[in-house]
């Protein structure tokens, strides 16, 4: 770890790529995560690797796939429209078996919605954005200094699964500034990945990076073949925080900027004697279910703190099987729960949760 | 406190510029009439001025800031009245640039106006702990970009080194050298340095004209009793 730094959340993931060995860009502006394209385009030039603002979110997320092939760190950011822009390119990713970085700092929407912060790409992220089947893993920060772990996170996991991962954040997140001490610089390991195309010199077999089959046996195979791979995912990567869980009657769940209200919220409520704790998912696909199963088999009722209508929700109730009331605390439209706003949910929750 | 007619403050973006200029508008509203605060940010979509537009109306201090500000609508617009500001010597003026070169060039159709009255200070404000200014170099190259984009000189500096909050006496203490490497390389003196009002009793008499800041108040509340730990991941 290095000395800490004063760093916008934006910032700190574009300097932690950077720090992780990746020296690809391609990005196009959009508030709020414009930081991110702003960093890169001073720092890249300046350390031999590439910035490059395309043409369009279709064209950024292309050139991705193009680098990925090649077998190098590269990542993309934009904001949920622009998400929904890159989801094309997303799918071929995943159907290839690339690893991408994608860092969506989500607005409101739907549609142009607006610029003020947002969860509500929740159902985008974690059924996988585009068409076909398959998964991206999915990030969750909830502070800058989880930002640039994440981001070093979503490299080696992408990496290690070859796969996309994305990193999912609320504008509060991206905007705001918090003290962070920046991971040391990855050591890259220069050897070509055993699937890279990066050119044989005849000297091997060529590598073919594709998401054409042409046989439907072979379509059918590659796809059950992925989804092992997703189970060993689901099973050995899920990442959460437990707060105040030990003795909790009532569980809040919440990521990012909300989690962070929430905390405020259950001191106060631990204060007037409610027995509540959070389980903070870190991993929104995997979903920590084990945890929330254990979780379920303690308290009396669950309150699922989010920005938006209630997308985790769902993945909140279907982890626990319905065992136990899910109740839900949102804003919508770019405002940001209160913590009275969270205490009375929780008060709620405890009176009838006992159903 | 010695002032001008227009206070500019500029900078790195992140450098503390709307809080300052936020503290020094109160600062002369203590003595003075007619304290007007602008918010010339058109790249900053949160954490603006608007965010203190009840408190400054309740203190009788103006403000001048886009109608777009803190709505959902991301245009670049500058509000009219900060002409108004430029031309009527009878008020006093703090003025919000925003961010970087990028920040500071929609200050430049207002340049000629205010070189020309040449009743203004135009402040470089600077953080020694954000990566992209840390050291005096660094520093510099941003205010030559700041002042290519908006054509109007800097007069002096202020120094706001600071690690939110993790911010100690001793943070500050650690920036003076680099606020004199700035100042030494650059001719432009430090008009002051700044350190949250809690700080200041223990920084009295160590560091020349300290300026306290009050903090805007964020529109969420995250800073619990409980602190936030580093999660293992």
């Amino acid at each position: 770890m290095q000395e800490k730094v004063l760093m916008k959340g934006n910032e700190a993931i574009a300097e932690a790529a950077i720090l992780a060995g990746c020296r690809h860009y391609f990005g196009y502006p959009i508030t709020p995560q414009t930081e991110v394209a702003a960093y890169m385009s001073k720092k890249m030039p300046k350390i031999g690797g590439t910035f490059l603002q395309a043409e369009s979110e279709i064209a950024a997320i292309n050139m991705v796939y193009g680098v990925s092939a090649t077998g190098k760190r590269v990542m993309t950011s934009s904001s949920s429209p622009g998400i929904a822009l890159k989801c094309e390119g997303i799918s071929y990713l995943a159907g290839s078996d690339l690893p991408a970085l994608i860092l969506n700092v989500q607005r409101g929407g739907p549609g142009l919605g607006g610029i003020q912060p947002s969860q509500s790409d929740y159902f985008l992220a974690t059924r996988g954005p585009g068409h076909g089947d398959f998964h991206v893993i999915v990030l969750a920060p909830a502070s800058v200094q989880e930002m640039a772990d994440l981001t070093l996170k979503a490299f080696e996991l992408g990496e290690k699964y070859r796969m996309p991962v994305m990193l999912l954040a609320d504008g509060t997140m991206g905007q705001m500034m918090e003290p962070v001490a920046l991971p040391e610089p990855t050591e890259i390991d220069p050897t070509p990945k055993s699937w890279a195309a990066t050119g044989t010199n005849c000297e091997r077999e060529h590598n073919i990076v594709n998401s054409l089959y042409l046989s439907p046996d072979e379509l059918e195979r590659t796809n059950i073949e992925r989804f092992e791979r997703y189970a060993a995912i689901e099973r050995d990567e899920p990442m959460w925080e437990e707060f105040m869980m030990d003795d909790a009657e009532i569980c809040v769940v919440s990521t990012g900027i909300t989690a962070r209200v929430s905390r405020n919220a259950i001191v106060e409520a631990r204060k007037q004697g409610i027995k509540v704790g959070m389980l903070r998912p870190i991993t929104l696909w995997p979903f920590p279910k084990k945890a929330l199963q254990a979780a379920a088999e303690k308290v009396k009722a669950f309150v699922s703190v989010e920005l938006n209508m209630g997308q985790m929700k769902e993945d909140v109730e279907l982890a626990i099987r319905c065992t136990k009331p899910v109740s839900l605390c949102y804003r919508v439209g770019g405002m940001i729960q209160t913590p009275d706003e969270v205490l009375e949910a929780i008060k709620k929750a405890n009176e009838g949760g006992q159903e | 406190m010695e002032f001008k007619r227009l206070t500019l403050f500029a900078g790195h973006y992140g450098s503390g510029k709307t809080n300052i200029a936020l503290n020094y508008a109160r600062a002369l509203n203590r003595d003075h009439n007619n304290v007007v605060i602008a918010d010339l940010d058109i790249v900053n979509p949160y954490f603006r001025t608007k965010d203190s537009e009840a408190a400054l109306k309740a203190e009788g201090i103006g403000l001048i800031v886009s109608e777009f500000a803190n709505s959902n609508l991301d245009v670049p617009a500058m509000p009219k009245e900060i002409y108004a500001l430029v031309d009527d010597r009878s008020q006093l003026g703090v003025l919000d640039i925003g961010g970087d070169d990028r920040g500071a060039l929609a200050l430049g159709r207002y340049t000629p106006a205010i070189a020309e009255e040449n009743n203004y200070e135009m402040l470089l404000v600077v953080n020694m702990y954000r990566p992209l200014t840390r050291t005096a170099d660094d520093t510099i190259e941003v205010l030559r970009e700041i002042e290519e984009a908006c054509r109007l000189p800097f007069t002096a500096i202020v120094n706001n080194s600071n690690l939110g909050p993790l911010t100690t006496a001793q943070t500050v203490l650690s920036s003076i050298p680099y606020a004199q490497e700035i100042s030494r390389k650059t001719g432009l003196p430090v008009k002051m340095t700044c350190a949250k009002e809690d700080l200041c009793p223990s920084l009295a008499g160590q560091v020349e004209n300290l300026f306290p800041l009050s903090l805007q108040k964020l529109y969420y509340q995250i800073d619990s009793e409980v602190p936030y730990g580093e999660t293992d991941v």
